[in-house]
């Protein structure tokens, strides 16, 4: 057994992290800026820090990830990584051509203390900015926050650098996705558009990250927020924030920057939330809520009910990022399952913790931030025996090692295809989420039933 | 149409176009979207595999999150490096410094652990915030009696190559470790395999069929208590020459072990380092049966690599490695199957490795230092290859152009070395090329749905076709060949498998009556 190194005894650790339930800022910086149209996302550090995280992203998505390195070398670390970063815009926008350039820091260049907006501004008074251009940054120290931070503070810098307000209101809406995949994204401008809602969506990976095949290789796919939406997100209606962590700091910029108001609400995963999601457009918008959408909820009702006997008093396990866990928890706590642990390595504060236990009452163990990882998620798991474990790829050790099934949610999931192409979102989402839970519950009934009662119908 | 930076010219070549004058070993363009990586990564590809060691990254905690369980390094026993450690630096420590979480973090893993030896990886901002990690180290390896090896691996202070060498003098400080345990004298050891799939199994088991004793593999299937004991082996055998050869002169320099470089990778290139080893210990016996099991590996596989062959012979193929000595070995076993190189580039080549590329390969064939996947999908298309032979970042790449992919990285499935390898190769090689998904490329004229499609009108497609073929001559008659060879093979592919199993067979049982 792989994780036999993992003891039962739960041990006090004062200092380290086994086994990560998260990684850094960067990661979730670079994704963020994938979602804009034409946009080259560019590492302002050693170059490691990029190719790691393009062989992340590729392993995840299975598509080319493009990102450039500022290439730190000794010298720059001593002197600041100034040259480098005006040398990289220069060669950028000659060789690569995008419309626009997100640059996001590391440890070293914040170690270092690196003023990117100064840099910037010099390469632009340089001319090493092409007329037309852009150049946005955000800063993503690994030492603090996690991929999903990053996501945030990259969303949240697309806001300060490009949103304006010129006084002309546009009847649309702004949507913040949060850190999901691209078929979410995708499936959340379906339900809008579905309730004859005009808006537009940043960052937007869908088309980027699970482009097609076509004979070709892109280094700008077809996908991604065009940079003029974004322009004009600052006069637009209204902005709807999905999860608290993820998109929360951009809708609240472009509030007190643009004017814009918001409103926040959790991932539309599963039945509630996807009616909160809905609810919500419903009445900002004013419109009414059209039968296709009610006839998916009620199909997802159905399922639910249908098979209500497998879900309740399951015991859960979950480990992933905290915007994703606060509505699967709802969901999962609606059908019935008992939700016995919750882990993220993101640290999401006391407001995570409290929100979940609306949903579960005061009986689950909640961790999040330092020290939470998955090696405390298997010490716990190995004390409670749950049913169903929910986690990314790197879960699969302990599902394997304890023999529990594995739902694959969250990011990193590199075994594993669908992720990119199918939603979890909606009610459609709900759905699948439903069967995967249900295949692995059933799977498991079947394989440990004895021959007398292994049952045709199910 | 695609550019090419100025700065980039003078690290391509094409063969036979100019003077060869390859600008290698600088510093990748600040800007460029380079394949490669830093010096951490470096250190820890090629340490990861010491199986029993504790692996303690310090840092915040991505370069632990990137680096966990992503090799395929197998151990037949031991399995803690498989799991990833981290001081999880935070903010307060990136002020007030990180020795103090380091210290404690030590000491609570080794007692938990208790590992054979740990190495801690000094990641970027280690360099900067200063903390001193040698003295930390030191103090805890006072108190727990176990070899503590700090590895300086900040990631700005060079390429991966600068990686390798910081990982070769951490291991050079477990070496002599071990005076008492007794070492034949006809003894080896293997530097840099790093047993992905379970390739320095094949070869140890080589040696062990020949009677020569391997000491210890640094590092695939590693463990602390032989590599102590390396020292007293007669000999080195160096793969993957990129990360190992420092290693190998400083063990020459400090005990007198000569060293041989050789390739695992390829029927002649495994037959050679085999007889390198046999001839070095000059005995008549160990050459004897060196000879043997060269001839039984080499019957055994030759007729089944003919035959893959008259289904390969004349396809193109691109390589983008790690390391240089890898490119070699892959254009020789590539032309025995037939398989012209047309690109070969390598992310930490040096100038004599690429001029002895230059010598091995076709007129024609360009050579590339430290490319971008820009410059690789642009070559690619201009000498129209069937094959790229890659990492995880090229992977997509290929794909997205129609082009068939061969792992030969971290994430290879089957093991590639040895003569049992060259059959894996030619057997993934194979299957990439053969797969009937390729008629569903657009990048393939076969595939003229699309364009019909594209065009919204299914009356302009033989316009489209004639036109598509007008502007490349040469990829329309290549594909239009490929369209029928395209079905022969898949409907082919089924009776070679049988054949070549029947082969098997009937070999097997002659084996079995003589």
């Amino acid at each position: 057994m792989l994780l036999r190194h993992t003891p039962q005894e739960l041990a006090e650790r004062t200092a380290l992290t086994v086994n990560p339930a998260k990684t850094c800022q960067p990661l979730g910086a670079m994704y963020a800026a994938l979602g804009i149209h034409n946009c080259l996302p560019h590492s302002h550090g050693s170059q490691g820090c990029c190719a790691y995280h393009r062989s992340a992203l590729t392993r995840h998505y299975k598509d080319p990830i493009m990102a450039t390195t500022s290439s730190f070398t000794e010298g720059a670390s001593v002197f600041g990584g100034q040259a480098n970063l005006v040398e990289s815009i220069n060669n950028i926008f000659t060789i690569y051509g995008p419309d626009i350039i997100a640059v996001h820091t590391t440890c070293l260049s914040e170690v270092i203390g690196d003023d990117l907006k100064q840099i910037i501004n010099k390469a632009i008074a340089d001319g090493k900015v092409p007329e037309g251009k852009r150049v946005i940054h955000t800063n993503t120290p690994s030492f603090k926050g996690s991929h999903v931070t990053g996501f945030a503070n990259m969303t949240q810098s697309m806001v300060q650098y490009l949103s304006e307000n010129t006084d002309r209101k546009l009847n649309l809406i702004n949507i913040i996705p949060g850190f999901v995949e691209p078929s979410d994204m995708t499936e959340i401008k379906r339900i809008v558009s579905e309730m004859g809602i005009k808006s537009i969506m940043f960052p937007d990976t869908s088309g980027v990250v699970n482009s097609p095949l076509d004979g070709k290789f892109h280094m700008y796919p077809k996908g991604g927020t065009p940079i003029t939406d974004i322009i004009s997100a600052g006069n637009n209606r209204f902005t709807l924030a999905l999860g608290r962590i993820a998109s929360l700091p951009a809708a609240q910029l472009l509030d007190t920057k643009c004017k814009v108001p918001y409103k926040l609400v959790d991932l539309p995963i599963g039945l509630r939330a996807t009616d909160t999601l809905i609810d919500t457009l419903r009445k900002i918008a004013g419109v009414s809520v059209p039968e296709s959408l009610m006839a998916e909820r009620g199909q997802l009702v159905d399922v639910i009910t249908d098979n209500s006997q497998y879900f309740y008093r399951k015991k859960v396990a979950l480990v992933g990022d905290p915007d994703h866990l606060v509505s699967v928890t709802q969901f999962l706590a609606d059908l019935g399952m008992n939700i016995l642990l919750i882990v993220t390595g993101t640290p999401a504060g006391p407001k995570f913790e409290r929100r979940i236990r609306e949903f579960t009452g005061d009986n689950v163990v909640v961790k999040c931030g330092l020290g939470a990882d998955l090696f405390q998620f298997h010490q716990f798991i190995k004390q409670e025996k749950p049913d169903l474990i929910f986690g990314n790829t790197y879960a699969k050790y302990i599902a394997r090692d304890e023999d529990i099934p594995l739902i694959r949610m969250g990011f990193p999931i590199y075994d594993r295809v669908g992720h990119q192409y199918f939603p979890i979102v909606g009610y459609c989402g709900a759905l699948r989420l439903i069967e995967k839970i249900l295949t692995a519950l059933l799977d498991r009934q079947d394989r440990d039933a004895p021959e007398e009662s292994f049952e045709l119908v199910m | 149409m695609i550019k090419i930076l100025d700065a980039r010219k003078k690290q391509m070549y094409e063969k036979g176009k100019g003077d060869f004058d390859l600008a290698c070993e600088k510093t990748s363009l600040a800007g460029s979207v380079s394949q490669r990586a830093c010096v951490f990564c470096g250190s820890r590809v090629v340490l990861y595999p010491v199986a029993d060691a504790l692996h303690l990254i310090h840092g915040p905690v991505g370069c632990a999150a990137y680096t966990w369980d992503i090799r395929g390094s197998l151990s037949s026993g031991p399995e803690l490096h498989r799991l990833s450690f981290s001081t999880d630096l935070r903010e307060q420590e990136v002020i007030y410094g990180g020795e103090k979480k380091l210290y404690a973090a030590l000491t609570e893993l080794i007692a938990a652990y208790k590992p054979k030896a740990a190495f801690v990886y000094a990641t970027c901002i280690i360099g900067l915030i200063g903390d001193d990690v040698q003295a930390v180290c030191a103090k805890v390896q006072t108190e727990s009696g176990i070899p503590v090896i700090p590895v300086h691996s900040e990631g700005f202070r060079g390429s991966k190559k600068d990686g390798y060498k910081a990982a070769c003098e951490a291991l050079f400080r477990l070496i002599g470790k071990d005076e008492i345990t007794p070492v034949p004298k006809q003894s080896i050891n293997i530097l840099g395999d790093f047993n992905l799939a379970g390739e320095t199994w094949i070869i140890k088991e080589y040696y062990r069929q020949m009677g020569v004793e391997v000491v210890s593999c640094i590092t695939g299937d590693g463990r602390v208590d032989e590599i102590s004991r390396s020292h007293h082996a007669s000999l080195n055998v160096v793969q993957c020459s990129g990360s190992m050869t420092h290693l190998a002169k400083m063990m020459e320099d400090t005990y007198g072990i000569p060293f041989k470089r050789v390739s695992y990778f390829g029927i002649e290139d495994t037959a050679d380092a085999l007889y390198t080893v046999a001839r070095y210990f000059d005995d008549p016996l160990l050459l004897r049966n060196t000879e043997e099991l060269v001839r039984t590996e080499v019957d055994r596989i030759y007729p089944e690599v003919q035959r893959y062959r008259t289904f390969l012979e004349n396809k193109k193929a691109a390589i983008y490695v790690g390391g240089a000595f890898k490119a070699f070995s892959l254009v020789k076993a590539l032309r025995h199957l037939g398989i012209q190189t047309a690109i070969v580039g390598s992310q930490t080549g040096n100038r004599e490795d690429y001029e002895y590329l230059k010598e091995i390969c076709d007129e024609g064939t360009i050579i590339v230092d430290d490319t971008n996947p820009l410059e690789l999908s642009k070559f690619m298309l201009e000498k129209d290859v069937d094959l790229l032979i890659g990492g995880v970042k090229e992977r997509p790449i290929a794909y997205k152009l129609g082009v068939a992919f061969c792992d030969h990285n971290h994430e290879r499935k089957l093991a590639l070395a040895g003569f049992e390898g060259m059959l894996n190769f030619c057997q993934e090689v194979y299957s990439s090329i053969m797969s009937p998904v390729w008629q569903f490329s657009p990048a393939r004229i076969n595939s003229n749905l699309h364009s019909k499609w594209h065009r919204g009108s299914k009356d302009e497609a033989p316009e489209a076709y004639n036109q598509y073929v007008e502007d490349h001559p040469q990829a329309g008659t290549r594909d239009a060949a490929n369209e029928g060879d395209m079905m022969n093979a898949n409907w082919n592919k089924h009776i070679i498998d049988k054949e070549i199993e029947g082969e098997r067979n009937e070999r097997n049982n002659k084996t079995a009556v003589c």
